[in-house]
């Protein structure tokens, strides 16, 4: 079951509170997105912490009813 | 809390190859484009590496994510570590980390000059 973008977002947020969130539906199926993630906790840790955090506030959804999320994360904007 | 039984070969195979990619299909046919892109990615560097393939063993695709907590396949160790997934190798590739990486874990790359 495919999930919707605004879920994906807010389960992101209640996981690193303040983090800046944006989602692009790539391929309009709902099961193919691309996420960018901003946040400040980000700062000082490895990419693979900081994409494990996002996959930790997904809770389990990665991989599963989440196929396919293209993850960009930064601690803050370029 | 033991530990699953499959974490034992998955660090026998880590241990036997300095590059290797677990993945969705094999090298020559890889089965998802993610798989494909980090292929991709390991022969434009000219990187030997060796795939396993966890689609033939419903076993070991449940343990490599538990093992590198990491959800998703493909998944790229080098020398033992785990380096990361597909979008982490591909942005790694893009900015030249990825290289240095390789160069600095003494792996060899065959990178037409």
């Amino acid at each position: 079951m495919p999930m919707h973008a605004e879920d994906i977002v807010r389960l992101i947020q209640e996981g690193i509170p303040g983090a800046e969130v944006e989602i692009q539906d790539l391929a309009g199926d709902g099961d193919h997105y691309a996420a960018t993630v901003i946040s400040a906790v980000f700062a000082g840790k490895s990419k693979i912490q900081q994409h494990q955090m996002v996959y930790g506030a997904l809770g389990g959804r990665m991989g599963g009813v989440l196929h396919a999320l293209k993850l960009t994360t930064m601690a803050q904007r370029p | 809390m033991s530990e699953p039984q499959v974490f034992e070969r998955i660090r026998d195979e880590i241990g036997k190859n300095d590059v290797l990619l677990f993945m969705k299909g094999t090298p020559v046919f890889p089965q998802c484009g993610f798989s494909a892109a980090v292929v991709d990615v390991l022969s434009q560097l000219g990187v030997k590496f060796h795939g396993v393939n966890i689609l033939v063993d419903p076993e070991l695709r449940q343990g490599i994510k538990e093992f590198s907590q990491w959800p998703t396949i493909p998944q790229l160790y080098v020398k033992g570590e785990f380096v990361g997934g597909c979008d982490i190798v591909r942005e790694m590739f893009e900015t030249g980390e990825l290289e240095q990486v390789m160069k600095e874990k003494g792996v060899a790359l065959a990178t037409a000059a």
